[in-house]
Formats: C-alpha cells, structure tokens, sequence
C-alpha cells in the first residue's frame, strides 16, 4: 500500500501539479488568442511578445518596487507590479490597433493579411522587449518559495517519496481560476459582454441592433492585453523571463486554442490543460513508478519515457496537426465567442 | 405622402442600377407586400428603403423626415426594424440573450418588451434559455421577428420571413404578422410565396426587372387576371 501511495505522490509532484501549473499558463494565452480570433475575427502571431511585454513592465517595476523595499511577503512582489503591467500593455495594444490593424480593418482586408501583419507586429515587439531588457534571463521572483516542501511532506506522511507545492504554482493556478471565472462572469452576465460574444457571432445584426464594433474592439484589446500581461507574469514567474522563450511558447498556445476550438473561450481552457498534459504525460520517465508498483525486486534498465523531453515541443505540434485533420473545429466547435 | 416613402430609388451595388426609378410605400398599421419573380429586385428595393444600397436618385422619408443620408443603423434608432433573410439571429447565444442585444440602444427597462415579444411567441419563452441556432426554421424566424421588434420600431421590414418553413409555419408567422400590425406597426416584407402574402396585404407591389409593374391593393392585384397569370401562377 505504502508503494501505491509513493507513486501516486511521485505522479502528483512531477506530473499533476506542473501540468495544472502550465496548463492554466496556456489557458490565459489561449484564451487571449481566442478572444482576438473571435472578434476581430484573425490570428494574432503577437501575442506571445504581447505576453513578453507586459511580463517585461511588470518585472521592470518589481525591480523599482524591490528597491524601494515594498513587497508582500509571503507572496511575490510582482503580482503588486502586475497592474501597471497590464495598464503599459493596454496602452500598447490600443497603439498598435490604432496604427497597424485598424487600417487594414476598415478596408476589410483578409484574414491572411491580418495574420503576417501580426508577425511583423510579433518581431517589432520582440526587438523593442531585448532593446529595453536585453535577451537574456531575468530573476524577478521573491517572497517565500514553497508552501508545502517535499521533506515536511516525507516527514508528515513517512512516505519515502515527497510533494512539494511552489509559491509560483499555487499562484499560478488560483490566479487562474479567478480570472477565468471573472472572464466568464464578464461575457455571460454583462452588457459588454454579451455585446462582444453577439458582435462575434454575427456582426452585421450586431451592427443593426446598435451596437458599436469600435467599442466591442477596444475591449477585445483591453481583454487581451490584461490577460496576456496576467499569463506572460506567472508563466515568468513559474520558469524565468526569457524574451525568446515567449516566441516559442506561440505554438503550445495556438495548439491549446485549435484544439478547444478556436474562438470558443470554454474551448481554450480545455486546450490549455490539454496541451499541457499531453506534453507532460509524454515527456515524463515512469521508471520509479513502474518500480514502486511492480513486483519486488524489479528490475528496469530503460527511463519508461515514450518521449524525451527534448520532443517537448514537438507533442504540441502533433496534436495540432491531429486535430487539423480529425476535427478542425476542434473538441468545443470554435468560430464564435 | 405614406409614413415610409422609398420614392423614384435607383441604383445598385456597382456600375449597373437594379433599381431604376422603383418606388415603395407603407402607411402605419397597414401591411405592404412587394412580389415579382426571381432578380426582380425585391430584396434589393427593401434594402434600399433600409439603407443598405447607395442610391443614385430618389430619397427615402420616414415619419416626415428625409432618411436618405442615413447609415442602416442610424435608421434603426429613428424607429425603423429589419429582419434579414439569412443570419438574421445570434446562433450561439440564448432566445433571451437574442430579444436582450435587439434592445441594445434602449437605456430603459427591457423587461416589459421581453414579455410582449413571449405573449406573441408563446413558444420562445419555453425556449428562452436555449441557444437560437437549435432552434428549429419557424422558431428561429420568430426569434428574428422579437428581436427586430424590441426597439418598438414603428415599421418592421420582413425580408423574406417565411423561406424555408413549412405551410403551417407559414400562416402562423403571417397571423403574428397581421397581430404585429394591429399594434399600428408598419409592416414591409419581401415574399415568395406571393399568393399566400398578398391575401394578407393592404398593398402589394409588383416588381420586374427594378421597375414598379403593378401597385394596387393585396385584393385587386390577386383579382387582376394578368397579375394571375404573369406571377402567381393563374
């Protein structure tokens, strides 16, 4: 009984808790893709330097906050710092959209012109992120590290196996769960709300029925902008901030919202911590797991890894070319929000 | 002059005019119908009357006032309703949610209109939470209809409001319809089913090739034996 127990902690430290973790980083990422798909109806390459942005503001003003010896022990600065993140990113995408997209908008060019105007919207952001912070890898992260560590577990439960819960993860995934939950109280519940999921259903009886399209845009980009600061923060958090690691973590992001359906917010969350599981599930060498619930005296000369880790990357792809085939539409039938 | 006037419109989306010199009327409480075969331009005079289509001559006057220059949804918030042909419902939000964003340029409270749209379409209230794309062809219309209907316009324009639903459905929208003028509504509506609608109808226009052809009453134009035999079939 005792090895059953060793293995199911070894699954929930190594599998189930990073995977809720990285799952609810690309949910936050789908669903800001998703919610850009949905009503402004393209999709948006730059959301991944979005999410660098305003990871890169917040951080920036951690460091000031820092200085100034202002924090929030036990929790990390940055989530003090975050508003003025998301509110440098708002301005950002608002600029962007007034100057890059909205001209291409009002000559209602094609959807494919959209899409390689945000890849040069992708590398603009990109150069400007390593201009102002440089490329390489930045610590921001304070406050108390675990709340739960791997010897007090062993100690408390006298297994020889132990699960420990980071500060970063249990943020990561109640912030998660609160943002969702207000995303979702915002489009069900509200005026606004139901006037975007309306404009992104059918614009043209949106637009009969008086609602205003420059409205429900400047709030796509608010949205968006808030969320990709929200997810860009607790992704930077959890692993480190790294500008081009946020370039590469487009594809898990597109996977997540393809596979939910793109458009469909429900849809990007499942994608989410679909992606995240798959991925790990895959990566992952069951070897100790095996050995705890086989017989005794076991004996394994290999990892037990269907994949190594290095492939990481490459489930994501997978995947995504699966459901391109299979389902397009993806498992929540996207298109709308 | 009549409460709605689309008077001596013509032009069309490009270089050539669909409409040339097509004129259409509609008084409050009464119900116009305008029929002709297919391409005669019915869809397109209404549109032009909403709107939706730059005119190259002719104006629109609406309650008195010249509307010619107005987008669609400015017209909208002057009293005018439109139903479209297709996509005339949000498929993927609820019948509530649907009558809720027809009301959206209304500061006042909803509720009262909600409840007139469900006296008139008892079956929308049981289906109120249901998302309108799973609703079936008639219920869906009847969605489309409460929708237009909740700025309490004083004309709805009914572009084609029974394509695709069955006989029965058919002359149960055309009942409500009648309900919806007796409320001194002033109804427009493009129609197929040309017998059936100028029955109906206090004044029908006959179209061809964007011209007015015939313009008489529902009763007259079914007993003209040319009308008869040119479009409806003898």
């Amino acid at each position: 009984m005792t090895d059953f127990f060793n293995a199911l902690t070894l699954l929930g430290n190594f599998l189930i808790i990073p995977g809720l973790t990285y799952g609810s980083q690309l949910a936050l990422g789908a669903l800001g893709v998703t919610l850009v798909y949905g009503v402004l109806r393209f999709s948006n390459f730059g959301h991944g330097e979005t999410m660098a942005f305003g990871a890169m503001v917040t951080i920036l003003v951690t460091w000031g906050l820092q200085s100034l010896g202002l924090s929030i022990q036990p929790l990390p600065t940055a989530l003090l710092a975050i508003p003025v993140g998301i509110l440098a990113t708002v301005v950002l995408t608002l600029l962007i959209d007034r100057f890059v997209y909205r001209y291409h908008r009002e000559r209602k060019a094609n959807p494919v012109i959209f899409l390689i105007v945000s890849i040069g919207v992708m590398f603009f952001l990109g150069g400007l992120i390593r201009f102002i912070i440089g490329p390489g890898d930045q610590i921001f992260f304070d406050g108390t590290r675990f709340i739960l560590k791997a010897r007090e577990f062993k100690q408390m439960t006298g297994l020889n196996e132990g699960l420990s819960l980071k500060m970063t993860q249990a943020v990561t995934i109640i912030t998660a769960v609160i943002i969702v939950a207000a995303m979702f109280w915002f489009l069900n519940h509200t005026r606004t709300g139901k006037s975007m999921r309306a404009y992104s259903d059918n614009e043209n009886l949106a637009l009969l029925s008086g609602i205003n399209p420059d409205r429900v845009v400047l709030i796509t980009w608010i949205l968006v902008a808030a969320l990709a600061t929200i997810a860009g923060t607790l992704y930077g958090l959890d692993k480190s901030f790294k500008p081009f690691v946020y370039m590469q973590l487009l594809l898990p992001i597109f996977a997540s919202a393809i596979v939910g359906g793109v458009g469909n917010p429900i849809g990007a969350i499942a994608g989410g911590y679909v992606i995240a599981f798959s991925e790990l599930i895959l990566t992952f060498a069951y070897k100790k797991v095996v050995l705890y619930l086989g017989p005794d005296n076991m004996e394994l000369e290999s990892l037990v890894q269907f994949l190594g880790t290095d492939y990481k990357i490459a489930v994501s792809f997978i995947i995504l070319v699966i459901v391109l085939i299979i389902k397009p539409t993806g498992l929540f039938s996207g298109k709308t929000i | 002059m009549s409460f709605l006037l689309g008077e001596q419109m013509t032009g069309g989306y490009g270089a050539a005019d669909i409409l040339h010199n097509c004129s259409i009327g509609v008084e409050k409480g009464e119900i116009a119908v305008i029929v002709g075969p297919n391409g005669a331009g019915k869809s397109t005079a209404m549109k032009a009357v909403f709107g939706m289509l730059p005119l190259r001559k002719g104006q629109v006057m609406f309650d008195g006032e010249d509307v010619t220059q107005l987008k669609p949804e400015e017209r909208v918030v002057k009293g005018m309703g439109f139903v479209p042909q297709t996509h005339n419902v949000f498929t993927s939000m609820t019948v509530e949610e649907n009558l809720e964003m027809g009301a959206f340029i209304r500061t006042d409270s909803i509720d009262d209109s909600i409840a007139q749209v469900y006296d008139l379409f008892p079956i929308l209230k049981e289906k109120r939470k249901q998302p309108a794309g799973e609703l079936s062809g008639g219920q869906r219309q009847q969605v489309a209809v409460g929708r237009a209907l909740m700025t309490h316009p004083k004309v709805l324009m009914l572009d084609e409001p029974t394509a695709g639903v069955s006989p029965i459905v058919m002359d149960e929208l055309f009942d409500r319809i009648i309900e919806i003028a007796r409320l001194d509504v002033a109804i427009l509506m493009v129609e197929q089913n040309a017998k059936q609608a100028l029955e109906i109808a206090d004044k029908g226009y006959v179209l061809v090739q964007g011209q007015n052809r015939f313009t008489d009453t529902g009763e007259s134009l079914l007993a003209n034996p040319e009308v008869r035999r040119a479009f409806l079939g003898g």
